[in-house]
């Protein structure tokens, strides 16, 4: 639910970066971190435990510009992968614009995928919200792995409604922030048709 | 699809003045107006030194945990919290199921004047709430910017 500030001239939105454990969602947040110049971003704050695993959430404010006159005020939030955050997932979707699903293109986390992509879409209709509806794109991280599967194979798996996709390896940066930009449009596309 | 939240000069000035005069009767270090999803809507007194945004989002994430606690327990909310520090105290509440008011107040204050002022803050918050959502769900009037924005907009955005 984005926020519309006529007072301060803002507009304000929340974008989650979902998907399974260990699949990049917290490195994207930092290569974003890492590039955007001072006065774009805010502190970002992570919640994770002591070997870095997020606990609850990643937190980044960024600033893309601005646009009729009006500052534009992205919220990237990361969930926590890892199955049994369950509960916690639920809370971070809350109010969101925008969703990022991040796949993780080796083999062997495949079902790992497909049991997250269900979990989001369930989470999300617990909200109130479609996912076909919703602002949405898929990144396919690690595409730089030896076991990284064919494009063509997790397309059909995790993208059967054909929302955009972006290869990435998200350390390097590669596809990061055309995800981000991708999403960010569509989520200002979707503010524009409210109008 | 849940509602969108719009902020009006007008409602903001009246937020502002809640959260001045709380601020003042209150003794306190500062007073913050939260929107359940973590955006900070207003603030009064000391907030120079504070990062507001961060404090917004944390704050958020705290009162979405607790929230979810209170329903594993099936409770509605737990409409308060209270957070003590050796120097600085944070009084959490929720206002109007929608937005969270913070008080952060140290030695000068106690936590009971803190409790009584905050109550009728809040009840004039909430008043002003249902305003700015009545007026979020019919426009005010005024012709949204948003309507105008064209693809060419949304694209220079993103022009490096």
């Amino acid at each position: 639910m984005s926020f519309i500030n006529y007072s301060s001239r803002e507009i304000n939105c929340k974008i989650v970066y979902y998907g399974p454990g260990l699949c990049g969602k917290t490195t994207n947040l930092q290569y974003i971190y890492n590039k955007t110049n001072p006065e774009a971003k805010g502190k970002m704050i992570s919640l994770a435990t002591e070997t870095e695993r997020t606990l609850f959430f990643d937190f980044l404010p960024l600033s893309l510009g601005e646009i009729r006159g009006f500052k534009t005020r992205f919220h990237l939030y990361t969930v926590p992968g890892q199955v049994f955050y369950d509960a916690s997932r639920k809370l971070i979707l809350k109010g969101v614009d925008g969703v990022v699903y991040v796949g993780d293109s080796q083999m062997e986390r495949m079902e790992a995928n497909i049991e997250s992509l269900e979990n989001l879409s369930s989470n999300l209709q617990e909200q109130g919200y479609d996912l076909n509806k919703l602002p949405y794109v898929v990144q396919y991280n690690k595409r730089d792995l030896p076991n990284a599967i064919p494009m063509a194979e997790l397309e059909e798996a995790l993208n059967p409604t054909k929302v955009p996709s972006f290869e990435a390896v998200a350390p390097k940066g590669v596809g990061v922030f055309d995800t981000l930009k991708a999403v960010a449009k569509l989520v200002l596309t979707e503010l524009r048709k409210g109008a | 699809m849940i509602q969108q939240l719009v902020m009006y000069e007008e409602e903001l000035q009246q937020i502002n003045r809640i959260c001045e005069t709380l601020h003042r009767d209150s003794n306190a270090r500062a007073v913050l107006v939260i929107d359940k999803n973590g955006q900070a809507i207003a603030s009064a007194g000391e907030v120079q030194e504070l990062d507001i945004t961060s404090l917004s989002s944390l704050t958020a994430g705290n009162v979405a945990a607790t929230g979810g606690i209170a329903s594993l327990l099936a409770e509605k909310e737990f409409a308060g919290q209270f957070l003590e520090g050796e120097k600085t105290n944070y009084h959490i509440s929720i206002v109007g199921q929608r937005v969270i008011l913070v008080v952060l107040f140290d030695g000068r204050s106690s936590l009971g004047l803190v409790r009584l002022r905050v109550r009728k803050a809040a009840a004039e918050l909430t008043v002003t709430l249902e305003v700015m959502v009545k007026k979020s769900a019919h426009g005010s009037g005024q012709p949204s910017v948003f309507s105008e924005i064209t693809d060419d907009d949304i694209d220079n955005l993103f022009n490096d």
